[in-house]
C-alpha cells in the first residue's frame, strides 16, 4: 500500500524502532462482523488491537475495550476558560482601564456583559475540541504503520479491519494469524512497521 | 407528479458503501463529470465576483458617500444585506446541530451543503459592516479588542459590540464544525484517487485520519459537543443581530418580539437558499438516490412552519403598535408600512411571506419543484423586504424637517449586493468542485442503520399481514 503522500514507503529502521511486524491484521465486509470479532479477540485475550472502519460503529469501541472522555472534558475547561477570559477582558477595560460613565450605569455593568461572555465560552470549548480531539488522537500523521496492511485503502471506504497489534517479544504472530482465520474473515495479513 | 405517499426511505435505488463513494466522490475526483452548467453557473458567480472587487474598490478610493445613506438613514442597504446574509446561514448550523441533536437522520445527505452555504453567507455578510465602517483598516480598534496607542477599548456594553463577537464566533465555530466533518471524508477521497497529485492535495487536509475504532470514539464526542454548543450559538447570533434593533427606541425596532422572530426569518430564508441550490444541483450531478422528493418535502414543511411563526411576528408587530398606546409606533405601523411612499414594500413582504408559503400546506404542492422553486424564491425576497421595511423604512424621514428626505439606493449600492450574491455562488460551485457535497461517512453510517433495520424487521415481520 503506498502511503499517504503517493510514494512507496520505505521504511528507516533506526536503532530504537521496534523489531517484528507491527500486527496482524484481518478484513471484514460488514460492521457486525468486526464488532463480533473484537468481542472474540478479547474473549481470547488479546488486549492490544485497534477495530478500523468508514464510518463510526457504535459498540466497536466497547469491542475492543476503549473508552477515553478526556475530550468532553476538555471543553468543559476550554468552555471556562472562555467565560473567565470574555468576563475578564470586558471588566477589567470597562472598570478600570477605560472607565466611561454611559448613562450614570455602573462601571461593572453585568447584564451587559453576558452576550459577549457567552460567544468567548462557545468560541474557546469549540477550539479545545476540535483542536483536542484531533491532538489526543495523534493527528495530523502522515505516516502510519497500519496503512502498510494490505487493501486498507478501502478501510476508508467499505471494509472493516481488525487489528491484533504485536505487544512485544511474547507475541506469536502465527498464533495470531490462526485465530484471526477462524474469525472468517476476507483476508489476514501481517503487517510491517 | 402524483400525490400517492412519498416513501419514508431517506435513501433510495440500489446502494452500497462504495456506490455512495462513486457517487458523492466522483464530483471531486472525476473532473470532467463538470459540464456546462458548472461553467456558466462559475462565470456568472466571477463576473460578481469581479463586480464585488470594483464596488469594494470604488468605495475605499470615494468613501462611503457613494451609497445611498442620508443622516436619518445611516443604515440602510449596508445593514439590510448583512442581517439578510447572516439569516440564510443560519438554516446551515440548524441543520447540521439541532437536527443532529434532534436524531433527525435525513440531515445527513443534506449538512455538508447547507454548512457550506453557512460559511459562506456568513462571509458574505461580515463585508457589509467591515465596509459600512468606511475605513475597514482602522476597525480593527474600533471592532475588536486591540491594544492600541490611543489606549482606548470598545464600549462592549453596546449590542454592536456583542455582534461582532458574535458574527465572529459564529463564522469561526462553523469553520471548525465543518471542517471537523470534512476530514475523514478527505481521507475516503485521499484513499479513492488514482492520480498521484489529487492524493497529495486530500492527504493534506485530510490530516491522515484511518478510521481508528479509538478516532472515532473522540471524533464523536467532539462532535456532539460541538452541535451541543453549536445550538445557543446560532440562537443567540441571531438574536443579539435583533438586539441591534430591540434595544434602540425607534419606533418599529422597540419591539420584544424581535429576537426569537429574526431567529425564525433567519431559518425561513436559509431553508429557501438551501432548496433553491439543492434542488438544480441534485438533478445535475444525479444526486436524487441521496437527496430525495422526501427531503425536499420535509425541507418545505420547515420553510412553512418558520413561516407561519414569521407570520406571528407581523401580526404582533401590529398588534403592539396598537396596545402600547404610543403615537409614534402606532404611526410607523399606519402611515409608513400601511400606506406611505414605501408601502408596496410591506405588501409585498406579505404577499412573499405570508402568502406564497401557505402553498406548502399541500403536499401537491410541496412535490412540484417549479413551484417549490418559485415559493424559495419568494422566501428570498421576502426575507430581503422584511430587513428593508424594518430598517430604512423605520429610519426615513423622521422628526425633524431637515430630515424630511427620501432614501434611494445607488447603484453602488446594489453594485455591491449583486456583487456578494455572485460571490457567494462563486464559492457554491467551487465547493461542488473541489469538496465532497455530501457527507459520505455519516450517509453510510445511515444507509448501515437502514441496511440492519431491515435485516432487523425481516426477522420480526408477521408472515401475514406485512403488506402495505
Amino acid at each position: 500500500m503506498p502511503n499517504l503522500w503517493g510514494r512507496e514507503n520505505k521504511v528507516s529502521h533506526e536503532s530504537n524502532e521496534p523489531v517484528g511486524p507491527y500486527a496482524v491484521v484481518a478484513e471484514f465486509g460488514t460492521p457486525e462482523e468486526l464488532i463480533s470479532a473484537a468481542e472474540a479477540s478479547r474473549e481470547a485475550g488479546y488486549r492490544k488491537m485497534d477495530a478500523y472502519s468508514p464510518f463510526p460503529v457504535h459498540g466497536l469501541s466497547e469491542a475492543i475495550g476503549f473508552h477515553c472522555n478526556k475530550v468532553p472534558f476538555a471543553m468543559f475547561f476550554g468552555g471556562i476558560i472562555g467565560t473567565f477570559t470574555g468576563f475578564t477582558l470586558q471588566w477589567y477595560t470597562a472598570t478600570i482601564d477605560y472607565p466611561m460613565n454611559v448613562g450614570g450605569k455602573p462601571f461593572n455593568s453585568l447584564p451587559a456583559f453576558v452576550p459577549i461572555t457567552f460567544e468567548c465560552t462557545v468560541l474557546f470549548a469549540a477550539f479545545t475540541g476540535a483542536i483536542g480531539m484531533f491532538a489526543m488522537n495523534g493527528l495530523p500523521r502522515p505516516y502510519h504503520s497500519i496503512f502498510n496492511a494490505k487493501g486498507f485503502e478501502r478501510a476508508s471506504q467499505d471494509r472493516f479491519f481488525l487489528a491484533l497489534e504485536s505487544t512485544g517479544k511474547g507475541f506469536d504472530i502465527g498464533a495470531a494469524t490462526n485465530f484471526l482465520n477462524t474469525l472468517r474473515p476476507i483476508s489476514v495479513s501481517e503487517v510491517e512497521h | 407528479m402524483s400525490t400517492t405517499p412519498l416513501n419514508d426511505r431517506m435513501i433510495t435505488g440500489e446502494q452500497t458503501y462504495a456506490a455512495m463513494d462513486q457517487n458523492i466522490g466522483q464530483l471531486v475526483l472525476n473532473q470532467r463529470i463538470h459540464k456546462r452548467a458548472w461553467f456558466i453557473m462559475f462565470t456568472i458567480g466571477l463576473l460578481g465576483t469581479c463586480m464585488l472587487a470594483t464596488a469594494i474598490t470604488w468605495l475605499i478610493y470615494k468613501g462611503i458617500g457613494i451609497w445611498g445613506n442620508n443622516v436619518p438613514v445611516s443604515w440602510a442597504f449596508d445593514i439590510v444585506n448583512f442581517v439578510w446574509w447572516i439569516g440564510i446561514g443560519h438554516a446551515g448550523t440548524l441543520i447540521s446541530a439541532i437536527l443532529l441533536l434532534l436524531r433527525q437522520q435525513w440531515r445527513n445527505s443534506i449538512n455538508r451543503f447547507s454548512e457550506a452555504m453557512t460559511i459562506f453567507a456568513v462571509m458574505c455578510a461580515g463585508l457589509y459592516p467591515l465596509l459600512h465602517t468606511g475605513r475597514p483598516w482602522v476597525a480593527i480598534y474600533w471592532l475588536f479588542p486591540s491594544v492600541n496607542i490611543l489606549g482606548m477599548w470598545p464600549q462592549f456594553r453596546s449590542p454592536l459590540m456583542w455582534d461582532v463577537f458574535a458574527v465572529s464566533t459564529y463564522f469561526s465555530v462553523s469553520l471548525v464544525f465543518w471542517f471537523v466533518g470534512l476530514v475523514p471524508d478527505l481521507a475516503t477521497l485521499r484513499d479513492k484517487a488514482t492520480n498521484k497529485w489529487a492524493k497529495i492535495v486530500l492527504a493534506i487536509p485530510s490530516l491522515g485520519w484511518r478510521g481508528s475504532a479509538k478516532h472515532w470514539h473522540r471524533y464523536e464526542q467532539a462532535y456532539l459537543i460541538l452541535a451541543g454548543l453549536s445550538t445557543p450559538l446560532v440562537l443567540s447570533v441571531h438574536t443579539i443581530v435583533s438586539y441591534d434593533f430591540a434595544s434602540s427606541i425607534v419606533p418599529g425596532w422597540n419591539v420584544t418580539i424581535f429576537p426569537p422572530y429574526f431567529v425564525a426569518g433567519a431559518v425561513f430564508a436559509g431553508f429557501a437558499m438551501v432548496l433553491t441550490f439543492m434542488i438544480p444541483v441534485r438533478a445535475m450531478y444525479k444526486l436524487k438516490d441521496y437527496v430525495t422528493d422526501r427531503h425536499i418535502d420535509w425541507m418545505c414543511k420547515i420553510t412553512l412552519a418558520t413561516g407561519l411563526i414569521v407570520s406571528y411576528g407581523y401580526a404582533l408587530e401590529i398588534f403592539y403598535s396598537w396596545y402600547s398606546a404610543n403615537p409614534f409606533e402606532w404611526d410607523m405601523t399606519f402611515n409608513r408600512r400601511f400606506n406611505g411612499p414605501y408601502s408596496p414594500f410591506y405588501w409585498a413582504l406579505i404577499l412573499c411571506n405570508v402568502i406564497s408559503p401557505q402553498l406548502f400546506w399541500f403536499p401537491k404542492m410541496r412535490r412540484n419543484l417549479w413551484v417549490v422553486m418559485f415559493v424559495c424564491q419568494m422566501v428570498s425576497i421576502g426575507m430581503w423586504l422584511e430587513r428593508f421595511v424594518i430598517i430604512p423604512m423605520s429610519l426615513t424621514a423622521n422628526y425633524l424637517p431637515a430630515s424630511n428626505k427620501m432614501y434611494y439606493p445607488t447603484f453602488w449600492d446594489i453594485g455591491m449586493f449583486c456583487g456578494t450574491l455572485g460571490f457567494f455562488t462563486m464559492l457554491m460551485f467551487l465547493f461542488i468542485r473541489f469538496l465532497p457535497i455530501i457527507n459520505l461517512f455519516e450517509m453510510k453510517d445511515l444507509l448501515f442503520r437502514l441496511i440492519s433495520g431491515e435485516k432487523a424487521a425481516v426477522a420480526h415481520a408477521e408472515p401475514v399481514g406485512a403488506g402495505e
